[in-house]
């Protein structure tokens, strides 16, 4: 029988001919946990009984959450896992390095092929570099941490693909929210996204990840691509590890599949508070804004900061109005040194923080007030999500973030680029 | 297993309830203990919605409950408000696993038959859900073996503690 890239790949990691609806026990590649789950996984661990991990070096802990700690409590949870990481020396990005998601990938531990977990629901953005990477939580984590394996259900799959070009001024980000739009919050919950086209093909390695990233906003267990020339180069620099390149067979059986020209589309904007909300930004262009977020696991890579520095440049943010951003990891944010994007940044009075996840996640580095209206790149708008339930936030990609705080309004971008 | 106590519905919503309103991200961080953790639940959808859960009582709710992030602390800071069970017609995947991975059952069954307050009986045994309030008996399909497996030991912790890893077979 014929498979897709999910079922490949499971496949692959548990020895078995895995098809979907399938329950497979596979070995695992790499697993990552965050300093919000790693937590109640060394907890899990440690009620387990364990004493060490099958391997460290195939784990990493990454403190972004929370980055440097706001509080005791936190305190207290680092001080946990950076002594976990010592006694089973499994490998630790401390406070200041980035975001999980960015350093996976660019730090060279996941390549095409892969079966990764991350306790954090957003691991599908590695699908980007064709590796079958999914969130899990905490005490799964924890026995993957101790047996390298953990069981999976093999997901149908919902192809997507993007047809023609996007028009000038409209972003990856624009495509995901449209299509997340189109498909519901939970119009891919248990499945598999293989998705392709022109427009993918088009797009830079940290275009993709933009959308792989939001797969699980509409309830996809993972988001994934081929691995194109673009993608084993990109890997090829980040990586000594042998990329494994999974295509899904011509005639794989797919539960459906969906085609989309956006060639006419406007940026998009996603309204409180569901990022399934969507809108064309002229129907939400002039809203009120008090604060700007650029950065995330979404949109905190070094092309994203690159084209708020080109909208921002010689600008002020609006008086009304405060931009922070985040760089997704320290490398970023040295490139972005380099390139004058970070100097461009603080002569706009924007504010630039450590790489981490802070703000987006409402643990510290920017909470709105009651009534305030919030603008950011992030993957997500619940309510509460940036620390605070009386407060509303649109989604929007970097170019429309960063044309919103110039005005103090929702923006349309295009006028700027 | 026999389960029962009163259907607890959210007024204000009924689909794609999400982990952030299940345990806020400011105090999932913050508060370690699951018992303090608990008084939290639900309380962005509900404020002190944990006040009017008596041990035994199920969450009910309709598409796509538990949506959103990984964060465990959600089935656990329901599983220690008191909660035996949350009824929804579907499931976000990984809450679905974390609910068992902690030993609380999550049912697909259409909610729909439920009022707030209504008085059930879950037999997950023999499949059965009965609506006590409204003399209903609606008959559910058989857990996947592999979630039977994990509530029958009592979580994945105690699986591993049991079997020294995965034994799902």
């Amino acid at each position: 029988m014929t498979k897709t890239i999910s079922e490949k790949i499971l496949s692959n990691h548990s020895g078995t001919d895995a098809h979907a609806g399938d329950i497979v026990i596979a070995n695992l590649d790499y697993m990552m946990g965050q300093d919000g789950t790693s937590g109640v996984a060394i907890d899990s661990f440690n009620k387990m009984g364990a004493k060490k991990v099958f391997d460290s070096s195939k784990i990493s802990i990454v403190i972004d959450h929370s980055s440097p700690s706001p509080n005791i409590g936190v305190s207290t949870i680092h001080k946990k896992i950076r002594e976990f990481a010592k006694q089973t020396g499994v490998n630790l990005y401390d406070i200041g390095c980035g975001v999980c998601h960015q350093l996976l990938p660019e730090q060279g531990h996941v390549v095409p092929g892969d079966l990764v977990i991350g306790a954090d629901s957003h691991t599908c953005t590695y699908g980007a570099i064709n590796v079958f990477s999914t969130g899990i939580g905490s005490t799964d984590l924890a026995a993957a941490w101790i047996s390298g394996k953990l069981w999976f259900k093999v997901p149908e799959t919902l192809k997507l693909i993007y047809t023609n070009k996007l028009p000038k001024g409209v972003f990856s980000k624009d495509l995901i929210l449209y299509t997340i739009g189109k498909l519901g919050a939970g119009g891919a919950t248990y499945l598999a996204l293989e998705i392709e086209g022109e427009v993918i093909n088009e797009m830079s390695i940290d275009a993709r990840m933009t959308i792989s990233n939001m797969a699980i906003e509409c309830g996809a267990k993972a988001g994934l691509m081929r691995a194109d020339q673009k993608t084993l180069d990109w890997v090829g620099k980040h990586s000594t590890r042998k990329p494994n390149p999974i295509e899904p067979d011509k005639d794989a059986v797919y539960k459906d599949v969906v085609e989309f020209d956006l060639k006419q589309i406007e940026p998009q904007v996603a309204k409180p508070h569901t990022v399934d909300n969507v809108s064309p930004i002229s129907e939400v262009a002039g809203t009120p804004i008090q604060m700007g977020l650029i950065g995330t696991c979404t949109n905190g890579r070094l092309e994203d900061l690159r084209v708020a520095a080109q909208i921002l440049k010689g600008k002020k943010v609006h008086k009304d109005c405060r931009l922070i951003v985040a760089p997704a990891s320290k490398t970023i944010f040295l490139d972005a040194i380099k390139e004058g994007i970070i100097e461009t940044f603080i002569d706009a009075n924007v504010a630039v923080v450590t790489p981490g996840c802070g703000p987006c996640v409402g643990t510290h580095n920017g909470v709105p007030a009651n009534g305030e209206n919030v603008i950011s790149t992030a993957n997500r708008n619940f309510k509460g999500r940036m620390g605070n339930p009386e407060a509303f936030i649109y989604l929007g990609s970097p170019a429309t973030v960063a044309a919103s705080v110039l005005n103090g309004k929702i923006t349309d971008p295009r006028k700027y680029l | 297993m026999k389960l029962k106590g009163k259907a607890l519905k959210f007024a204000k919503q009924n689909d794609d309830i999400n982990t952030d309103y299940i345990i806020s991200g400011r105090y999932k961080f913050k508060i370690q203990d699951p018992v303090e953790l608990a008084k939290h639940v639900m309380e962005d959808l509900e404020p002190d919605f944990y006040k009017r859960v008596s041990k035994g009582d199920f969450i009910v709710a309709g598409e796509n409950f538990g949506c959103g992030s990984s964060r465990e602390q959600a089935p656990m800071a329901i599983k220690y408000a008191g909660i035996s069970a949350v009824l929804a017609k579907s499931f976000a995947r990984i809450f679905y696993r974390n609910c068992f991975n902690l030993g609380l059952p999550a049912i697909e069954v259409n909610t729909d038959q439920f009022q707030d307050g209504d008085e059930i009986e879950v037999d997950l045994d023999n499949g059965i859900i009965k609506n006590l309030s409204k003399k209903i008996d609606i008959k559910i399909p058989a857990l996947p073996k592999t979630m039977q497996t994990l509530l029958s030991d009592g979580g994945l912790v105690e699986h591993f503690k049991k079997h020294g890893g995965f034994k799902l077979d």
